[in-house]
């Protein structure tokens, strides 16, 4: 549900709809140009400009800052762990859904989007509940001295939950459309499911997973609320980027702030070209496929 | 007749069990939804069950938390309302026109998505406060946007507006331009064409992208506490609430308010849900 973008593989055509004034097409199209740039563009290049403010040096000052570095590192570690785990998760779920059909199979969907339409205020609270002190494991957790609640177990705990379904939401369709036509004759001509798998699937396959881990890894490393429950804020330890900027926010060091801002919104850019990039060659290759 | 039937039931079901793989994908696939997802959402309902009703209704009808609930339903479904009439605008001038730098501007609509909502929530806050570049030229009028309620509008309306795009856009180019031509030859005035003809087929699409975006907006945490001024009764949204209660270790008060809002978004997805599967039934019919 809400949450990640699809792929758009549609072929445009433009300019078959009604023959509109060309005015209209005018003052409709500026309207939405100065929609966009002002509401989405313009806050990015107000931060980017803040960060820099007090000029180059300043800037990247910032990133000797051992709280700036020690958030950095847990930013990578939850990621690192949070997106290879729901790679593995996102394959599987979606081959057997994709390629198989069994009863319940709608219900399954329904329940992988969970995440999605959960606010991340209340992912970090049911983690809260659960293995917190006064939670249903916590007794148990504290007898074998074992932290999960503000440490850094309970972050990438959290952001395996925010991210659980980016990569199968993005494999289902996809392998769907794909059928499985291809798998079948592999096995006909003597592969192993280990060949088939990594020779036709993985090849197939390998653009939509690219999109969905580069989806994951951009929520991963973004995810504010969900963290922030789970976190209690600890500069050095349990603080993520997006922590370090709350904390920097209230410490009134807002340069430090948008600074690290600026860095995370370089990778939303990044993720932005993969995007664009992903859509262009499986628009290609759809083009020849049905050529 | 039931005999060759029969037959190719079981040639279909065969040919689908010839893949390996599918008891180890989805058996991983159920322990791991259930591990990660299903047991410790579960928590939740069990936790609040021993609220018992009396407290849970003390709890969720709290002035604080009717508060909470006015201006994150009212901002959250103004932003949306926003979004339908801009997302639309942008969907259409987006799938119909060509202009410079289209491309360009097809992709920054996923900017929200992509972009963490801490980032936006301090690029919307400098943006708008009195030294900001739009801020400046509201300051001398009095209007504060930046630590104020209006705050939490801007940045449901920022986080929302991706939703509606993609959710029509893409209905948007399907649809044949002769239709429309065929509309218009048959003698329908422009405006006839796009309330009798368009219209209705993109409304399962624009209410679906509406509830996406208005969903979204309810749990929206991360961008909205840094434009808004917090306090309780006038810029406390609910999940912010939620986290009050959290730091003053009143855990049940979190639980209560957060089932709400947990149910609240589920009804939501279950209409865009059925909405969808009705659009998609009902094109297939035609």
């Amino acid at each position: 549900m809400a949450g990640a973008p699809k792929l758009n593989l549609k072929q445009r055509h433009t300019g078959r709809s009604v023959t509109k004034p060309i005015w209209v097409r005018i003052i409709l199209t500026l309207i939405a140009i100065i929609f966009l740039v002002g509401f989405l563009l313009l806050p990015l290049l107000e931060v980017f400009a803040q960060a820099f403010a007090g000029g180059v040096a300043t800037y990247f000052a910032t990133f000797k800052d051992p709280f700036v570095l020690s958030a950095i590192r847990l930013t990578l570690l939850a990621a690192a762990i949070a997106v290879p785990l729901n790679v593995v998760f996102g394959v599987a779920a979606a081959w057997s859904i994709s390629k198989f059909n069994f009863p319940g199979k709608n219900i399954l969907i329904t329940l992988i989007d969970i995440p999605f339409a959960v606010s991340p205020v209340i992912a970090g609270l049911v983690f809260l509940l659960l293995f917190g002190h006064q939670g249903v494991l916590g007794p148990w957790l504290e007898a074998h001295n074992w932290k999960i609640v503000f440490a850094p177990a309970g972050i990438v705990i959290a952001t395996l939950f925010v991210t659980f379904p980016f990569v199968a939401r993005e494999l289902i369709p996809l392998m769907q459309s794909q059928g499985t036509d291809e798998e079948q004759a592999a096995l006909m001509l003597g592969a192993n499911g280990w060949q088939m798998f990594r020779r036709i699937t993985v090849p197939n396959i390998k653009w939509g997973l690219i999109y969905g881990v580069i989806l994951c890894n951009s929520r991963a490393m973004g995810e504010f609320g969900a963290v922030y429950v789970v976190s209690g804020s600890i500069q050095g330890v349990t603080n993520t980027m997006p922590l370090e900027i709350e904390t920097r926010m209230e410490n009134f060091d807002f340069t430090t702030a948008y600074t690290l801002a600026t860095a995370l919104a370089m990778l939303a850019l990044i993720t932005l070209i993969v995007k664009t990039i992903v859509e262009y060659r499986s628009t290609r290759l759809l083009a020849e496929a049905t050529e | 007749m039931s005999a060759a039937l029969q037959a190719t039931k079981t040639t279909k079901s065969r040919k689908h069990h010839v893949l390996p793989g599918f008891g180890l994908s989805l058996g991983f696939t159920i322990f791991w939804l259930s591990a990660v997802v299903l047991i410790p959402l579960t928590t939740l309902f069990f936790k609040t069950c021993q609220l018992g009703w009396p407290n849970f209704v003390k709890i969720v009808t709290d002035p604080e938390a009717i508060a909470a609930y006015k201006l994150s339903f009212g901002a959250s479904f103004t932003a949306a309302l926003i979004n339908l009439f801009f997302g639309f605008l942008v969907a259409w001038v987006l799938g119909r026109y060509d202009f410079p730098f289209r491309k360009f501007f097809d992709s920054i609509v996923d900017l929200p998505f992509a972009l963490p909502t801490a980032v936006a929530g301090i690029s919307l806050a400098a943006l708008y406060s009195d030294k900001g570049w739009i801020g400046h030229f509201l300051a001398p009028h009095n209007i504060k946007i930046s630590y104020t309620p209006t705050g939490v509008y801007i940045a449901l309306i920022f986080i929302g507006l991706p939703y509606v795009v993609r959710t029509i856009q893409p209905v948007l180019e399907d649809l044949e331009g002769q239709v429309e031509e065929a509309a218009e030859s048959l003698g329908a005035s422009r405006m006839q064409t796009f309330l009798r003809v368009l219209l209705p087929t993109l409304l399962p699409a624009a209410i679906a992208g509406f509830s996406l975006a208005f969903a979204r907006a309810l749990g929206e945490y991360g961008s909205v506490i840094f434009i808004s001024n917090n306090l309780p009764f006038k810029g406390e949204i609910v999940p912010q609430l939620i986290v009050n209660e959290l730091s003053n270790y009143d855990y049940p008060a979190a639980t209560g308010l957060a089932v709400v809002m947990l149910v609240t978004s589920f009804v939501l997805l279950l209409l865009v849900n059925t909405i969808q599967r009705y659009a998609s039934r009902h094109q297939e019919a035609r």
